[in-house]
């Protein structure tokens, strides 16, 4: 119950935020943390929780900005109204990609193949057909109404933030519920799981249902944020490394992992944007430095750290 | 008959281990599958319990076929299995491993079976909150065999409960094993380790290639030179 408190007092400590800050450059860095926590947290629900390292979320963030620009776009739905469809659909693709690969016993790194080949395939669609603007992208057009999901800076750090906050109650669900346990004996040993009699191919596919729409839900956050979705930006690796980075760095399985790692990726991000000027990729190569250090020397990530020096 | 298996054929398709096993096991009995390694012991266990489908035959427990049921639906029958080599979780504590044994049988009972577990392994109860993966081999065989013991089963099977013991706790988990049989728990216990079975076993099997070279008490096999040859090395 500590640690539910504890998603409360965040949720204060962050709404408080608008009303001390109005510097842009700095509620924009916050909210594009949040954010990553977001993408963070869908990723650690299937991988931390549950063991199955994706390669390729994107195709569920890809999935929910598509849902939510097309939706809006071409057939005129309102905003709230497209989110909730624009989340199933990311979780019905969970559902699909879920069924082919755990039918067939797939993990590692043939599961996280499978993963990324989905979110190319899905990019090449996304860039092939009409209604998804092929290469040119959709816009969608900039109407600024708490009606349309369209707020200013300090509007849409509240909305980011109770996307990350249903995140986290997912994921504090998952660490003290009984299928939370049921997805860890999955990850940690699947054929003692099944001989306890968990069913395996169902708690897998809780998980990545679960994750697909957390992840749509940061796609669809995403394309109201920024107005414009194209097939590299919804589908690129990108999303899916940010996606993962934010959960390895903060520490994977653990409820505060992607929002810790989150922070520390967006400060190491400023940092080498200040201090290597605008070289462009640079931050890349950063990440992936970063990225082996961590798998090497902190597998656990900095939640895991901090929990080992309080022992 | 507590579990009543004939002509029960199985495998890895298309390769077939089993090539016709009849056995059973009545309530309140030890009984004992021996064989050298690759012979099907732990493809017979798999098969029984359901997380490997049966190409033939027919399985019974307590009367009710069970050949194609779920695994799920014959843990919920209390027909429970220690798979081999200590398959707990490890990045879980001892408790979270422990509770996981109750999830589809005996959760009502949860809080009492957790304490005679505890009562049974002690050191279970002082290492409650640590991760199963720092516990010590025999602590984990002990959680791996509490876990198994949370679901209330019916029978137990008990898949190699000696691999990778020092011979100390070898003894010693046998002398729990025969403990909880004289409790009323029946047993069926697959293992290498040949002399230490047929001490407690009330019956015993012999797999070979597949299928059953013998089946009776331990003193027959015992009195069969051939066998004794084979099996015991003596």
């Amino acid at each position: 119950m500590r640690s539910l408190a504890a998603i409360g007092v965040f949720a204060l400590l962050i709404a408080l935020v608008p009303a001390m800050v109005d510097s842009g450059y700095l509620l924009n860095a916050i909210i594009m943390t949040l954010y990553a926590a977001l993408l963070g947290q869908a990723w650690n629900i299937l991988g931390g929780f549950g063991g199955l390292f994706s390669f390729g979320h994107a195709v569920f963030f890809g999935t929910g900005a598509y849902a939510m620009a097309v939706l809006q776009v071409n057939f005129g739905w309102n905003a709230w109204v497209a989110l909730p469809a624009a989340m199933v659909l990311g979780g019905a693709v969970g559902g699909f990609i879920g069924a082919l690969s755990f039918r067939y016993g797939l993990r590692g790194s043939y599961f996280a193949l499978v993963t990324l080949a989905f979110a190319e395939v899905f990019r090449v669609l996304a860039n092939t057909f009409q209604f998804t603007g092929a290469g040119v992208g959709l816009m969608v057009p900039l109407k600024e109404s708490a009606l349309n999901m369209q707020f200013g800076k300090t509007g849409f750090l509240y909305l980011i933030l109770s996307f990350l906050i249903a995140a986290q109650l997912v994921a504090w669900w998952i660490r003290h519920s009984r299928f939370g346990a049921w997805l860890q004996a999955v990850r940690d040993n699947e054929e003692s799981a099944s001989a306890l009699g968990v069913d395996v191919f169902r708690v897998k596919m809780l998980a990545i249902v679960m994750a697909g729409m957390l992840m749509a839900c940061g796609g669809a956050f995403y394309v109201q944020y920024l107005h414009y979705i194209d097939p590299h930006l919804a589908f690129g690796a990108s999303v899916s490394v940010q996606a993962l980075m934010a959960a390895i760095v903060g520490g994977i399985g653990s409820v505060w992992g992607p929002l810790v790692g989150a922070a520390a990726l967006q400060l190491l991000g400023e940092l080498t944007r200040n201090l290597m000027g605008d070289a462009p990729g640079i931050n890349l190569i950063v990440y992936g430095v970063v990225l082996v250090l961590m798998v090497n020397f902190m597998p656990r990530g900095i939640v895991g750290l901090a929990t080992r020096w309080k022992r | 008959m507590l579990l009543e298996i004939s002509s029960l054929r199985g495998g890895y398709k298309p390769i077939e281990v089993l090539r016709g096993i009849t056995m059973h096991v009545d309530d309140g009995e030890i009984v004992a599958v021996l064989g050298s390694n690759g012979a099907g012991k732990s493809t017979l266990n798999n098969t029984v319990c359901g997380l490997f489908p049966a190409f033939g035959g027919e399985i019974r427990f307590e009367g009710r076929d069970i050949t194609r049921a779920r695994h799920t639906d014959i843990v919920a029958a209390g027909l429970i299995q220690v798979p081999e080599g200590r398959r707990v979780f490890p990045n879980l504590s001892v408790l979270e491993n422990l509770r996981l044994g109750s999830y589809r049988r005996g959760r009502e009972r949860r809080e009492q079976n957790l304490e005679k577990i505890f009562a049974l392994f002690p050191r279970l109860r002082e290492r409650a909150e640590q991760r199963a993966g720092t516990l010590s081999g025999g602590e984990q065989q002990m959680l791996a065999i509490g876990r198994g013991l949370m679901g209330e089963p019916r029978l137990l099977i008990l898949d190699e409960p000696s691999l990778g013991l020092s011979p100390l706790l070898v003894e010693e988990m046998f002398a729990l094993i025969k403990r909880l049989n004289e409790d009323g728990l029946s047993i069926l216990l697959v293992e290498q380790n040949v002399g230490q079975s047929l001490e407690i076993a009330r019956r015993a099997y012999v797999i070979e290639n597949g299928v059953l070279n013998f089946e009776g008490t331990p003193a027959e096999l015992l009195a069969n030179p051939q066998l004794k040859r084979a099996y015991l090395g003596i």
